[in-house]
Order: structure tokens, then sequence, then C-alpha cells
């Protein structure tokens, strides 16, 4: 292993839940305000992830009082707490940036049930 | 002591702060280094040392010169072989090893290399030129523009900036703070960018001249 990668490796969290795109995420992100700090959850679904090492970020898209938020995350971040899978969702697509064009019932995305049935 | 390193730009990656602001950092290999050679103000009329990367494997081939010159030293030849200037006084003796730890994290640090070379450069390459516009009907793209007036002086005025060669020069990009020392590793970690493609060899010195930084007064007492 170069040091590169073993600098890089050490920034990687190890404790990530797995989650794809299609699933609904609660993000706990820490806020500091002065010198207090506390916890906002960002709710959503992933609509894409990028995969590389240290600098992974994946995006989260809500619609928030009418209006489509989008917000990046970098993966490996001290600022989020941790990731919630909330949901799993059945896609065929890595990046769900079809998801902007719609809105309402059409913008929905069917559960995925298979491991949930596997398990139990 | 040395306030020197050779060393090579490994690459360059990002390491989250604290806060989680993300840092751009790169990444060198710095040493270990071996004093080949010390010049003094009596014998060389300046005071120096000149250091030698550690490398594995070294050159395949050296010059019968060469080879005597590591061999005073007592080291093995080495590819990349620089000098750099001591203070008068400083005690470094031929055969020393010159080491990372030298360095601490928050130190600033001038970083010297070479830079990628970009072939004969157009204008707006090199020298930062406007160009005309690239669309309806422009008719002056990519080109330089008026190099100078005709009848008088009859001549381009020397220093005119034209297109040439650019890049492969010799770069010193100053202040970058140290994020991280890694001692048995040889590396140092720097924030910023550093000149030259990886793999390319650099020297790195603490700051010659320090960023003027606005220090807070000390409060009057009341």
């Amino acid at each position: 292993m170069t040091v590169l990668e073993k600098i890089e490796q050490q920034q990687m969290k190890k404790d990530l839940p797995q989650f794809r795109a299609g699933d609904n995420v609660r993000v706990h992100v820490k806020i500091k305000e002065g010198d207090k700090e506390r916890i906002q959850v960002f709710e959503g679904t992933v609509i894409g992830q990028r995969r590389a090492q240290n600098h992974s970020t994946f995006t989260v898209r809500k619609i928030s009082f009418g209006h489509g938020v989008e917000r990046i995350f970098p993966l490996h971040s001290p600022v989020i707490d941790k990731i919630e899978v909330v949901r799993t969702g059945r896609v065929r697509r890595a990046k769900l940036y079809y998801l902007r064009k719609l809105k309402g019932k059409a913008a929905r995305i069917r559960e995925d049930r298979s491991e949930q049935e596997a398990s139990s | 002591m040395v306030n020197a390193i050779l060393g090579k730009k490994v690459g360059m990656t990002q390491i989250f702060a604290d806060d989680g602001a993300v840092v751009p950092v790169t990444v060198l290999k710095a040493g270990p280094c071996v004093v080949i050679q010390r010049k003094t103000r009596e014998k060389d009329g300046y005071e120096a040392a000149q250091l030698s990367l550690i490398e594995l494997p070294g050159p395949k081939r050296n010059t019968q010169g060469m080879e005597g010159h590591f061999k005073k030293a007592g080291a093995n030849p080495a590819r990349f072989l620089r000098e750099v200037r001591l203070a008068a006084g400083t005690e470094v003796k031929m055969g020393d090893k010159v080491l990372v730890d030298q360095f601490a994290v928050d130190d600033t640090v001038d970083v010297i290399g070479t830079s990628k070379g970009r072939g004969f450069a157009g204008f707006h390459k090199r020298h930062h030129f406007g160009g005309g516009g690239a669309a309806h009907g422009s008719m002056f793209h990519r080109a330089p523009g008026s190099i100078g007036a005709s009848a008088f002086p009859s001549r381009v005025l020397r220093g005119m900036r034209s297109a040439g060669h650019m890049g492969v020069d010799r770069v010193t990009v100053r202040n970058l703070k140290v994020i991280q020392v890694l001692a048995d590793e040889n590396a140092l970690i720097v924030r910023g960018a550093v000149p030259g493609p990886d793999g390319g060899y650099v020297i790195v010195r603490k700051a010659k001249a320090a960023r003027k930084r606005a220090v807070a007064k000390p409060k009057a007492e009341k």
C-alpha cells in the first residue's frame, strides 16, 4: 500500500451502513452554533453516489414545502453523525436524476422487499 | 541543523479537518537524505550542504567521478542531489542524515519543484491573454493582436510577451502549512498544491519569508 492510499484509508469510516440509489435515508448532521452542537436530520431519497475513496459523496433529495432540495454529503465527513436507512427502493439506475423532472405520485419509488423476505 | 530536505511529490488528496472542512493536501515523500558534501566559507566562499535523496533502486550507472564523490561521504549513489544553504556555524558533517522530523505540524514551508512541461504554448495559456470572440463572425480567435507600431520603431520591442516554450521551470511555492508529519513513513503532508508531476523531485525548506499575519495587539490594562 502506498503512503497516499494509507492516508486515504485512515480518513475513511468503517462502520457505514450499506445503501444505494433509491433508498430513503436519514442523515444526522452535526451543526455548530456558537459553542453548542446539535444534530439536524436530513431525510430524503439517495439519488446518486460517487465512490472515490475518502472523497466519496452521496446526494440526497427531498421535497421541502413544495420545493425540491438536494444536498451533497461527503460520505466520510466527521460532520455526519450517522446515516439510517429507512426504506430500500427498487430502481434500475445508479443515478436517479430523472426524479428532478417528476413530482407527486410520479416521483414515487417502489420498495424493494426482496431482502426483508429473505431475512424473515 | 539543516533547514531543508529533498523529496518527491507523491500526489494530492484531501483530509477532513476536525470541524468537517475539507483541506486539499499534497503528500510528499521527504527524505531520508545524506549530506554528501559540506561547503564552507573558507574553502568555497559560502556555507552549504549538498544533500542526496536516498531512493531504492539507485541509479543504474554512474560516472567514476560521481562514484568517488559519493564514496567520500560513505553513502550510496543517488539520482537527486541538491545544495542547500546553511547559516554560518551550523554543525553538519559529511555523511549526516537529514530526516523529516525537523518539520512540525503548523510550520510553514516553501516547496521548490519543476513545473509540468506545456510544450510550445500559445498566448492564452502562457501569458493569460484574453483573445478574441469565438463566434458571431469573429475572425480573431487566439491570435496575439498587435505587437507594436510600424514605421517607428520598425522592430519588436525587447521582452514582448509571445508564444513559446512553457513549463519545466523551477517554481517555488511559498508558505505552505504542514498538516501532518509521518516520520516513520518519511512523508510530509502540506496544505495546497506543489509544482510538478506526481513523482517529481522537490526541495522542501523552512519558509524563508513568513507571511505577515495581523497580530492582535495586547489589550491595554485598565
